[in-house]
């Protein structure tokens, strides 16, 4: 049997224990086994929605870290970086201020919030001379600067006990996890695995050059649109779900690559479970590192992921 | 098989390339001739689509380019573009299997037939025991011959190749025209070669193209197109011209 499917099998079953460790750990002890009613209903309605989204917006920003890193060719293109997040924050945040409750509302608008980020910080980041490594991540910290602050003007608005809540899950968080947000976040990381993994050996092509890639018949464009979409989605439903969990789109895929190499078609798919696994465990000592008390799940990745990207900084 | 009809290219407002007209039929080899900025990768790149010509059309197998899909174009017509580098590491089989993208299914591993394409090609370029190297970390001349042996990969019987042979020594560079000259006779395959060796180019091709300041200047054979006079005029040299004792063919000689 081939390496990499070795490395697949490693990271189900990696995942699946994670999630085992997760579950049957918190700051309530319960009997995984043979819980009591209080018991029951710790780990049915709070502990296992919340690791199960958690695996979710794991692989969804993880993949969608791994493929924009392959299209823009920069090691340090991630969802929170480029304001892609912020986009989706404030894309929530709209629906929830001036549209309350209509279902569906904020992960659309988060969607939208999200690709017109994508969007602009690709147009910003583009000059005549081609797309650099700097001029990218300027971009970003522009683009997320200038959503943050209406993110501020709109929470102004909110009170002080919803104010609270807002810092929390700005900072990402997965303490308000429901079913609805795992079944939904469960899609577009199901979606964008084959999507984007569809779309893995051109990305292969473009990451030598896109003129490159088009001679050997790429369509540059086409591709583009797909990801920028499909990582506007994934990004979308992740931030609608748990706010914006900074950073695992640069962790994971860079560790997948020191892993397998820089085949996208590993790369993509590797990166989903490995960003499910990450963000899971990050969860979990998020749970119980200070507890009663909690940290939101977006302060350990960050922790992490905040001295990598300097130290991938200084490399390129 | 290919045929660009009076095709002008811009760059913003300005023309670089002016109603240029070149047919490339089966077994020949056209040489791209000219000095910097006549609009030579001007042509080549609007020959493959690269560049969409302002006006005038292309004509590849009968149908215009504009119409056919990329994976179609790529299939029939192969690209060596001057120089290419690539931040992440790629191994110098991965890059040549690359170039088997247009033959690929929807979810593209390639198969054994694949493999052994890109292993033919790798082989007829003096690189068998390549494969494993990093592209980044060859020289400029192996990392060139690796850009061909890709473009051979892509089974393409038209191939447009941009100063194949500028980063190599003697030895490599007869190799090179050799392979796609043989490619030619034998095969039926087609080449646009930019060259700035007239020599190479005067033994190598069928045909001579001359292009100045972004018109063509001449056209023809080598002895219709490289004259004293010609030379003079585009490349502003003196030339000396006579014929190499070894194969008659024209020979230039710049007088510095």
């Amino acid at each position: 049997m081939k390496r990499a499917n070795y490395i697949f099998l490693l990271l189900i079953a990696g995942l699946a224990a994670a999630v085992a460790v997760a579950v049957s750990v918190g700051s309530e002890s319960v009997s995984v086994f043979a819980p009591d009613e209080q018991g029951r209903a710790i780990l049915f309605d709070i502990r296992i929605p919340r690791v199960l989204l958690g695996a979710c917006v794991g692989a969804s920003l993880a993949l969608a870290g791994a493929s924009l890193q392959a299209l823009l060719r920069n090691p340090l293109a991630e969802p929170y970086l480029l304001g892609v997040s912020n986009g989706a924050a404030l894309g929530t945040l709209i629906a929830f201020v001036l549209l309350g409750d209509v279902a569906g509302a904020r992960p659309v608008l988060a969607f939208a919030g999200a690709g017109i980020a994508t969007f602009a910080v690709y147009q910003m980041a583009r000059s005549k001379a081609g797309m650099n490594v700097e001029r990218l991540v300027l971009a970003g910290v522009i683009i997320t600067t200038f959503l943050s602050s209406i993110i501020v003007l709109l929470t102004s608005l909110l009170d002080a006990a919803r104010l609270r809540g807002y810092t929390f899950w700005l900072l990402g968080d997965l303490s308000q996890a429901t079913y609805n947000g795992f079944y939904m976040t469960l899609a577009a990381a199901v979606a964008g695995t084959i999507v984007l993994t569809s779309q893995a050996r051109a990305l292969n092509l473009m990451m030598i050059g896109e003129r490159d890639a088009f001679d050997h018949g790429v369509e540059i464009g086409r591709v583009r649109m797909i990801i920028f979409g499909m990582a506007s989605v994934l990004v979308g439903t992740s931030v609608a779900a748990s706010g914006s969990v900074g950073y695992v789109g640069l962790i994971v895929p860079h560790i997948v690559r020191l892993v397998v190499g820089s085949d996208n078609r590993l790369v993509v798919p590797m990166s989903a479970f490995a960003g499910a696994i990450f963000v899971v465990l990050a969860d979990t000592v998020a749970r119980t590192a200070i507890a009663p008390r909690e940290l939101p799940v977006g302060a350990i990745t960050a922790l992490i992921g905040a001295p990598l990207f300097i130290f991938l900084l200084r490399r390129s | 098989m290919l045929e660009a009809r009076n095709i002008s290219v811009r760059y913003g407002p300005c023309d670089v390339l002016r109603e240029v007209s070149l047919s490339l039929s089966e077994g020949r080899m056209v040489a791209l001739l000219g000095p910097n900025g006549a609009g030579k990768t001007t042509l080549l790149k609007a020959l493959n689509g690269t560049l969409p010509a302002a006006e005038g059309s292309v004509v590849l197998d009968g149908r215009p380019l504009a119409e056919l899909s990329r994976r179609e174009a790529a299939r029939r017509v192969a690209v060596v573009a001057q120089e290419n580098e690539t931040k992440f590491p790629v191994t110098v089989v991965d890059f040549v299997l690359s170039g088997r993208f247009a033959h690929g299914g929807a979810f593209g591993w390639e198969r054994a037939e694949d493999v052994a394409v890109a292993e033919r090609a790798l082989a007829e370029c003096d690189l068998e025991k390549y494969g494993s190297r990093l592209m980044n970390q060859l020289s400029g001349g192996e990392r060139q011959r690796v850009v061909l042996a890709r473009a051979l990969a892509t089974e393409a019987k038209i191939l447009l190749l941009d100063e194949p042979t500028a980063n190599l020594d003697l030895a490599h560079q007869a190799m090179i025209f050799r392979l796609v000259r043989g490619r030619c006779d034998a095969e039926g395959f087609a080449a646009v070669v930019i060259t700035h060796d007239l020599n190479l180019a005067a033994e190598f091709a069928d045909e001579l193209i001359l292009l100045h300041r972004g018109g063509l200047f001449a056209a023809g054979t080598a002895e219709e197109v490289l004259s004293e006079a010609n030379i003079a005029e585009v490349f502003g040299v003196r030339s000396l011209r006579d014929a190499n004792p070894a194969t008659g063919k024209v020979r230039i000689t710049p007088i510095f």
